[in-house]
C-alpha cells in the first residue's frame, strides 16, 4: 500500500515537473490572451474615448488614438462638469450610498447575531421567510411602496431611497451575516456569559471584532451595489433633483439620441470609484461576492 | 447653506447614532424587566429592525401588488383583465419572449464561459491576471457598461469609416457593417452579450474557487490510470462542481428574469428588445398601476420555482448543521 502510493506520488511529481513545450501550449496561451483581450478592450475603448473630442470620436474609432497624433484632451471632463445636473448627481450618489450602506449592514449584523445565537419562538419561520425574500424581485413591491412614500410625504427624498435600499438588501445581508456569525466558536460566547457580559457588550466586544472580515466584505459589496443601482433609484428618484449619477447618465443617454458621446467622461467617473475599490480591496470584494454563493 | 450639507450630516452621523442608540435603549429597557421575561423578549428587540424592514418593504407590498393586479389604473376591480392584457398584448408578449431568450442564453453562456475559463486559466501561470481581466467588468455598473458597449456596437453607414469596434473589425475582414442594436436579428444577442460580459467573472470566480478545492491527487490518479483530459473533465471535474454550478445557474436565472439596466440604457426596449422588468418600469412611470402590477405578479411567478428550490436547499443544509 505504502509502496503503491509512493510510486504514484513520484509519477505525480514527474508529471508536474515535466514542462510541455511552449509550442504545444501555444493554443492554450492564445485562447487565454484572446479571452483577456475580449474582456479588456471594451472598457479600454471607453477610457480612451473619454480623452478625445466628440468630433474626433465621430471621425475615427478609439484605436486610432492609441498611436500619435492622439489628440488627447480633458474637454469631455470639463464639459461634463459644466453640464447642469452632473455635479449634483455625483454628490447625490454619495448621499444615497453611504447612509443606505450603513443602515443595511448594521441592522443585518444585529439580526444576524440574534438569528445565530439566540433562541426564540418563530426563529426558523422568520428566517425561512428571509431566505425566500432574497429571491423576490424588488419590482413586485414598487407600486405599493411608491404609494406609501407619497402618502408619507417622502416621495423623491433621500430618506425614501435609504429606506428602500435597506429594505431590499436586508434579507441577503442578514442571511450572509447569520452564517458567518453562526460559525464563530461557541466557547467564546459561553465564557462571556459566565463573565456576566451583557448582550450589548458581547455584541460590540466579541461579535463585531470577530466578524470584521465578513462585515468588511459585505460593506464593500453593498456600497458598490447601491452606488451602481439604477432600477431602485430611477423608480423612486427618477423625477427628483435628488437623482444619483446612474439615473443621470441613463436618462441623458436615452434623451440625447445621437449625442450620447459626451457622456464618456461621466461614465468613466461613475465607474472609477467601483474600479478603485475593486483593485484596492480585491480580496475582500471577491470574498464578498463568493460568500453567498459558496456557502450557499 | 446648502441643505444637502445638513442631509449629509444627518446621514453620516445620525444613522449610526440612531442604530446604536436603538440597541442600547432596548437593552436598558430589558435590564429593568424580570430576567425571564427579558430573556424571552431580547431576541425580538435584536431582530425587530430587520424583520420590520422586510415586512414593510417586501412582504406587505408584494401581497398588496397581488391585489392591485386585479384593479384598473383607477382602482376599480376588473377581474383578470390585466392578465388577459398581458398575455394578448404584442408588447408584453415580445418582452416575455425576450426574457426566455435571456434565461436560456445569458444563463448558458455565463455558466459555460465561467466553467471553461476557470478550467483553462487554471493551466497558465498568469492565472490571477487572466481572472482579473474577466472579473473587471463586475464592479462596473450596467449603466457604464452600456456606454462602453455603445462604442463597441456603434454603426456608421456603409462607405463611411466605422467608429464602432465591432464594425471596424468586420470591415477589416471585408464585411459590411451591421446595425447591431437596431437590426432585429442581432439586437437581442447584442444585449445578452453585454450581460454575459458583465457576469461571466462572477461565475468564473466561484467555479474557480470550487475547482481549487478538488484534490490534485485525485485528478492525477485518474490521468495516471489512463483517463484523457476530456474524460477527467466530464467524469470527475463536472460532477464534483455540480453543487456550485447549480447555485450559479439559479443565481443567473434570477438575474436573467430581472434584467433591466442594460436594456433600459442601450435600446429603451425599442426594436423588439423589451423585457418584462422594463415593461413594468414603463407602466409604473405611466401610472398604469393595474397592468404594471400584473406584470410584477407574472415576474414573481416566474421566479417562484427558484424561490422554492432555494428554501428547500436551505432547509436541507440546516438539518445537516
Amino acid at each position: 500500500m505504502a509502496v503503491a502510493s509512493e510510486a504514484r506520488r513520484s509519477v505525480v511529481r514527474e508529471r508536474t515537473l515535466r514542462r510541455p513545450g511552449f509550442l504545444r501550449r501555444l493554443p492554450l496561451h492564445l485562447t487565454v490572451w484572446i479571452v483577456m483581450a475580449l474582456w479588456l478592450v471594451p472598457t479600454l475603448g471607453l477610457i480612451v474615448n473619454s480623452f478625445r473630442t466628440v468630433p474626433d470620436m465621430n471621425r475615427a474609432g478609439w484605436w486610432t488614438a492609441v498611436f500619435p497624433p492622439s489628440g488627447f484632451t480633458l474637454a469631455s471632463y470639463e464639459q461634463i462638469f459644466r453640464t447642469s445636473g452632473f455635479v449634483d448627481a455625483l454628490i447625490n450618489s454619495l448621499l444615497i450610498t453611504i447612509p443606505a450602506t450603513v443602515l443595511q449592514v448594521v441592522i443585518a449584523t444585529f439580526a444576524g447575531y440574534a438569528f445565530a445565537w439566540m433562541k426564540f419562538r418563530g426563529r426558523d419561520l422568520f428566517f425561512i421567510v428571509i431566505v425566500g425574500l432574497m429571491i423576490v424581485p424588488v419590482q413586485s413591491t414598487f407600486i405599493p411602496v411608491l404609494q406609501m412614500f407619497a402618502a408619507a410625504g417622502l416621495g423623491g427624498t433621500f430618506i425614501a431611497v435609504w429606506l428602500a435600499h435597506a429594505g431590499y438588501g436586508l434579507p441577503f445581508q442578514t442571511y450572509l451575516l447569520r452564517s458567518y456569525i453562526g460559525s464563530l466558536p461557541k466557547e467564546v460566547f459561553e465564557s462571556a456569559e459566565i463573565d456576566g457580559a451583557n448582550h450589548v457588550v458581547r455584541f460590540w466586544r466579541l461579535v463585531v471584532p470577530m466578524s470584521i472580515p465578513a462585515i468588511a466584505a459585505n460593506t464593500i459589496f453593498v456600497f458598490l451595489g447601491v452606488w451602481n443601482d439604477l432600477l431602485i433609484a430611477v423608480t423612486y428618484l427618477g423625477q427628483s433633483p435628488n437623482r444619483p449619477l446612474t439615473v443621470f447618465i441613463g436618462q441623458q443617454t436615452t434623451s440625447l439620441g445621437g449625442n450620447w458621446q459626451i457622456l464618456t467622461a461621466a461614465a468613466v467617473i461613475q465607474m472609477a470609484l467601483p474600479l478603485l475599490v475593486f483593485l484596492g480591496l480585491q480580496r475582500y470584494f471577491v470574498r464578498g461576492i463568493s460568500a453567498g454563493a459558496v456557502k450557499g | 447653506m446648502d441643505p444637502r450639507i445638513l442631509t449629509a450630516a444627518i446621514a453620516v452621523i445620525g444613522v449610526p447614532i440612531l442604530l446604536v442608540g436603538y440597541i442600547r435603549l432596548g437593552e436598558w429597557f430589558l435590564e429593568r424587566l424580570p430576567r425571564r421575561i427579558a430573556g424571552r423578549m431580547r431576541p425580538y428587540v435584536w431582530v425587530f429592525p430587520a424583520v420590520a424592514f422586510a415586512t414593510v418593504f417586501m412582504v406587505l407590498p408584494t401581497v398588496n401588488t397581488f391585489f392591485i393586479s386585479f384593479q384598473d389604473a383607477r382602482g376599480n376591480p376588473v377581474g383578470l383583465d390585466n392578465y388577459v392584457f398581458f398575455f394578448t398584448n404584442p408588447e408584453t408578449l415580445t418582452s416575455l419572449k425576450n426574457n426566455v431568450l435571456w434565461l436560456i442564453f445569458f444563463t448558458g453562456f455565463v455558466v459555460g464561459f465561467g466553467l471553461i475559463f476557470s478550467v483553462i486559466f487554471d493551466r497558465v501561470r498568469y492565472e490571477s491576471w487572466a481572472k482579473t481581466a474577466v472579473f473587471l467588468p463586475l464592479p462596473i455598473s450596467a449603466v457604464a457598461a452600456s456606454i462602453i458597449w455603445k462604442f463597441m456596437y456603434e454603426f456608421d453607414p456603409p462607405g463611411r469609416p466605422q467608429t464602432g469596434t465591432l464594425n471596424a473589425t468586420l470591415g477589416a475582414f471585408g464585411f459590411e457593417p451591421v446595425a447591431w442594436l437596431i437590426n432585429q436579428t442581432t439586437n437581442n444577442w447584442a444585449l445578452i452579450a453585454v450581460g454575459v460580459w458583465t457576469s461571466t467573472g462572477f461565475a468564473m470566480v466561484i467555479i474557480s474557487a470550487a475547482l481549487k478545492g478538488i484534490s490534485a491527487e485525485l485528478l492525477e490518479a485518474a490521468r495516471v490510470d489512463g483517463a484523457t483530459e476530456r474524460q477527467v473533465l466530464r467524469n470527475i471535474i463536472i460532477p464534483l462542481l455540480m453543487p456550485t454550478l447549480t447555485v450559479i445557474t439559479t443565481t443567473m436565472i434570477i438575474t436573467a428574469l430581472k434584467v433591466f439596466d442594460i436594456v433600459y440604457v442601450l435600446t429603451s426596449g425599442a426594436f423588439g428588445t423589451d423585457v418584462i422588468a422594463r415593461q413594468l418600469f414603463q407602466r409604473i412611470a405611466n401610472s398604469d398601476y393595474g397592468r404594471a402590477a400584473a406584470v410584477a405578479v407574472v415576474l414573481l411567478l416566474a421566479v417562484a420555482p427558484v424561490l422554492l428550490f432555494n428554501v428547500k436547499r436551505f432547509r436541507e443544509q440546516e438539518e445537516r448543521r
